[in-house]
């Protein structure tokens, strides 16, 4: 009985497989259509063009890699890349460790807990050209008093940029680590009470241990989100200010890989596009490979687990 | 335990107080969208009063502000966030059924190229997408859905794919032993089960579409066609120095929907925006 009923139910599902694929072109067609269109066809020619020298898609020869060289030799490319490591790790603390405080705080169950988590979460569904906007005006309203600007001087605008992105991301992060702590089984953290554990033994041998999945995923986010940064660096600063180096370069002080990739490709040159198109091939290498890494880590925790 | 209560209350307040200090920077823009331009630069924390006091004039004046009516850029932001949203609610879940449940060497590939479209930058595509998108006369708010269904497939797939695949099977045989096609079948017997995914994923496009701004700038014929983000932007490039108070006027009347928007669906926002924290 039991296996005529299993037999029943395979042929079942292999008859309802078969069924649904003669729907493909209904289900799986459009998203098709769109995803070659709004993503594969481009991906590819985008990776084509990175060999080529090209003022439009369509008048583009093959070079090899001279794109690549020159996008490495680029001082700005160089600059932007560091100036871009430097903000990713810097956000990373600025951001995570007030989000963790903070989550750790609402989790202890404290009156007006909730008003308090809508309220740190909200600026996170501001767009960053209108953060950055608003953030200028604010910056600019104080260092006037100082007869300078946030345009003027290239440590104001990192740490400005860092204070926006951290009014933007604290509350994004804290979502996610109240979810870690709230996983934390109830039983664990009286038994640690029980045993007489202080409260920073409690934190730190329990508590943290069992968030770490949510720690790494924070870190990563930070990290990615820090690399990938457009909108808030374009409409805060958009790269000033400028420095002109002897040989005649001029070094955007407070750009960001993304902006500069951005600027490569439509400033008035238009020869550069070659340039602009490898530069933003290894972006994506970059982007992919900190993904891999936290692929890589998560799976480790798993095994572990 | 007195003690522990009171430093429960202690904590309180200095969230509280933290929660103060971080509502500030809306309260800015409010008080600065009603005070006359000159002010704005030198007294920005000022409370508007008596000579600064601008009433409503940086409302009326951003409307027309920048030779481009900020209510069709408005209009348009909605209109692409409606479309793209609900494009890529009904596509995406209809071709993660597909994948999930046929499961063979096609929808595989298409799978894992979603998978992998993830980790890839726009700035990535941006040229040759925009190239494309021109070619194809995606460049207005009407077809411009096309494209984020397109470059936006891969979350959403991701994310329907592991629901459907937490479903039963059985559902769906019986429904298929009733006489029921995989039309019937998918609109009536999985699509409302999808609905925490729906309203995830649903969220998470709305956000992302409606502030996005390299996509629409660089596809959209922005001769014709601005979004709200691009509008602002083009202000501070231009007007927004001649006229601060008007320009916040702008940014108060877009971030109002969007908080009101936030407080009527706060919760399936944070669960959505959880839940795509996988993006990375």
């Amino acid at each position: 009985m039991s296996k005529y009923k299993h037999k029943q139910g395979k042929s079942n599902a292999s008859n309802l497989k078969a069924q649904i694929r003669q729907w493909w072109w209904l289900f799986l067609l459009p998203v098709v259509a769109a995803f070659l269109i709004g993503f594969v066809w481009p991906f590819i020619q985008g990776i084509y063009l990175s060999f080529c020298s090209f003022k439009t898609t369509s008048d583009a020869t093959l070079i090899g890699f001279g794109n690549y060289g020159r996008a490495l030799s680029d001082p700005t490319f160089v600059h932007s890349f560091w100036y871009s490591a430097l903000f990713a790790v810097t956000s990373l603390i600025f951001i995570n460790i007030p989000a963790f405080a903070v989550a750790y705080a609402l989790t202890q169950d404290i009156k007006f807990s909730n008003l308090y988590r809508t309220v740190f979460f909200m600026p996170n569904l501001i767009g960053g050209i209108v953060l950055g906007y608003i953030w200028s005006m604010i910056f600019d309203g104080i260092l006037s008093h100082y007869n300078t600007s946030i345009l003027l001087n290239s440590t104001y605008g990192f740490w400005g940029l860092i204070i926006l992105i951290c009014w933007q991301q604290i509350g994004y992060m804290m979502i996610i680590y109240i979810a870690g702590l709230q996983a934390i089984p109830t039983d664990m953290l009286e038994a640690a009470e029980i045993d007489g554990a202080t409260k920073a033994q409690t934190l730190f041998r329990v508590i943290i241990p069992n968030v770490m999945p949510s720690i790494t995923i924070c870190m990563f986010l930070s990290i990615t989100n820090g690399f990938k940064l457009f909108d808030q660096n374009l409409a805060l600063t958009a790269g000033q200010p400028f420095i002109m180096n002897p040989d005649g370069t001029t070094i955007k002080t407070t750009e960001m890989l993304a902006l500069n990739i951005f600027n490569t490709f439509y400033n008035s040159n238009a020869a550069s596009r070659g340039t602009a198109q490898a530069k933003a091939v290894l972006f994506f290498i970059l982007v992919a490979a900190i993904g891999l890494v936290q692929l890589q880590f998560t799976r480790k925790r798993e095994v572990q687990q | 335990m007195k003690s522990s209560q009171r430093s429960k209350t202690t904590l309180s307040v200095v969230l509280g107080i933290i929660c103060i200090i971080y509502v500030l920077p809306m309260v800015v823009v409010v008080l600065n969208s009603f005070k006359l331009n000159t002010y704005v630069k030198t007294d920005t924390f000022a409370i508007p009063t008596g000579e600064m006091w601008a009433g409503f004039s940086n409302f009326t004046k951003g409307m027309t502000f920048g030779n481009y009516p900020f209510a069709a850029s408005a209009g348009y932001s909605v209109l692409i966030t409606v479309v793209s949203t609900a494009l890529i609610l009904l596509f995406t879940s209809m071709a993660a059924w597909f994948i999930a449940r046929v499961d063979d060497k096609v929808s595989r590939i298409v799978y894992y190229l979603c998978v992998f479209s993830m980790v890839v930058p726009f700035q990535m595509v941006m040229f040759t997408l925009s190239k494309t998108a021109d070619t194809l006369k995606l460049n207005t708010p009407w077809t411009i859905p096309v494209v984020y269904l397109g470059f936006g497939a891969g979350l959403a797939i991701f994310m329907f794919v592991g629901f459907v695949k937490s479903i039963p099977l059985e559902i769906e045989e019986a429904a298929a032993i009733d006489g029921a096609g995989p039309v019937k079948t998918f609109f009536l017997v999985v699509l409302p089960m999808l609905k925490p995914t729906l309203i995830s994923v649903g969220i998470l496009e709305i956000m992302w579409v409606w502030n996005d701004y390299l996509l629409p700038y660089l596809v959209l014929d922005r001769t014709k066609y601005m979004t709200i983000p691009i509008h602002i932007q083009f202000l501070k490039g231009s007007y927004g120095t001649v006229d601060l108070g008007a320009t916040m006027a702008l940014i108060l009347l877009s971030i109002i929907p969007v908080i009101v928007f936030y407080l009527l669906c706060q919760k399936h926002i944070i669960k959505g925006v959880a839940a795509g924290a996988v993006k990375g």
